[in-house]
């Protein structure tokens, strides 16, 4: 007999939450977009050199935000990734854990489906509980936001935390709002010169 | 001319790794490990010269060391050639099209006295892959080679923006044997 934990968790939009965040940045933080409708709804949001758009190696996009994280300790660095991305890697939960960047803030976007290959459930739709995983993997720091208001209150948290912070939303079914230009070249290097590692020509 | 030699007593390879990563400022180290590379996983964690800690797959080692690229850091990837068989994905929709200097130290399994069938077949997958996305990599072989492939292959990557694969060969590292 299984049995689904009950949640008290407003099912919010993607792209409302995403916007959200983006306009409560005023650091030139950065933000790592994952997979698919994850970062279309980042490049809908309003594109900003600060932002880094995954466009394959799905599940990458916290290793990826950790990596940044690393390189730059004084900037608030946020990774946005899908359920079913963080589902292919969930080992890099208990790595972020153990190196605790304090710059870092993970937001999990949990809809229990892949939308974007047709809708079907993911393995763990019915059954885990994200939070809860990242929370038993070392990541003390973790909490689903009740609604919009409790999600910018645990953004706003996250910037003085002194320690890595995860914060899980439960999504609706809709997909990205708009469609990132595909190419990784330009990406890259608009994110480094956001990052202030490049200079342009 | 004994006793020259034996005051200028060659490093061994883990150093010569080391020292070159060190001289290229090559400071992020994660690595999912193997026998092989025991020594210098061990030399680089006691450096505090290098950032050097285990993840659970190779793929996100990867994830890793590319996010730290474009934030201004240098990272090398250490793993075994079954790790670098999980990797055609990352490889081809990240790092190759991105356009990433991903450093890869590969120390090969499957090969030159490989007792599991399972490691040698993987071995064969290995260079096929990096062909076919057209990638640099060189096979190291031995010890008066090494710095040089080791420093210059890490120039050319920065310069060239382009990822390289250096296949640390038993003939080197004297690989893994079977002992019971």
């Amino acid at each position: 007999m299984t049995s689904t934990p009950a949640r008290n968790t407003k099912v919010m939009n993607r792209f409302d939450l995403t916007s959200r965040l983006v306009a409560r940045l005023r650091n030139e933080e950065a933000v790592i977009g994952g997979i698919g409708n994850t970062n279309f709804d980042l490049w809908a949001a309003g594109h900003r050199p600060q932002n880094w758009y995954m466009l394959g190696s799905m599940g990458l996009a916290f290793p990826i935000a950790l990596g940044v994280a690393l390189a730059q300790p004084k900037r608030r660095v946020f990774a946005l990734e899908g359920d079913g991305s963080l589902l292919m890697q969930l080992g890099t939960l208990s790595t972020i854990a153990t190196l605790a960047p304090r710059n870092l803030t993970m937001v999990i976007m949990d809809n229990g489906i892949y939308q974007i290959t047709g809708a079907q459930p993911t393995p763990a739709a019915t059954t885990a509980d994200l939070v809860a995983i990242a929370q038993a993997s070392g990541l003390s720091n973790s909490t689903w936001a009740a609604d919009e208001e409790d999600f910018e209150r645990l953004i706003d948290q996250s910037l003085t935390s002194d320690g890595p912070t995860l914060i899980g939303v439960r999504i609706d079914d809709k997909p990205g709002t708009g469609t990132t230009k595909r190419d990784p070249v330009q990406i890259r290097e608009n994110f480094m010169r956001g990052m202030g590692v490049r200079q342009p020509f | 001319m004994a006793v020259a030699e034996e005051r200028t007593s060659p490093q061994s390879w883990p150093e010569v790794v080391l020292q070159t990563l060190k001289r290229n400022d090559v400071r992020l180290i994660p690595y999912v490990p193997d026998r092989v590379l025991t020594g210098l996983i061990k030399s680089l964690h006691a450096d505090p010269f290098f950032t050097t800690f285990p993840t659970a797959r190779e793929e996100e080692a990867v994830g890793i060391v590319s996010g730290a690229w474009m934030g201004g850091l240098k990272g090398a990837v250490l793993m075994q050639t079954s790790g670098f068989a999980t990797l055609a994905n990352v490889l081809a929709s990240l790092v190759v099209p991105s356009q990433i200097p991903l450093i890869m130290f590969v120390s090969e399994r499957g090969t030159l006295g490989e007792f599991n069938l399972g490691q040698s077949l993987v071995c064969r997958t290995m260079r096929p892959v990096l062909d076919s996305l057209a990638m640099e990599h060189h096979t190291c072989t031995r010890l008066d080679e090494l710095e040089f492939v080791v420093d210059r292959s890490i120039k050319q990557a920065v310069t060239t923006q382009a990822p390289v694969a250096l296949i640390l060969s038993p003939l080197l590292t004297g690989g893994k044997v079977f002992d019971k």
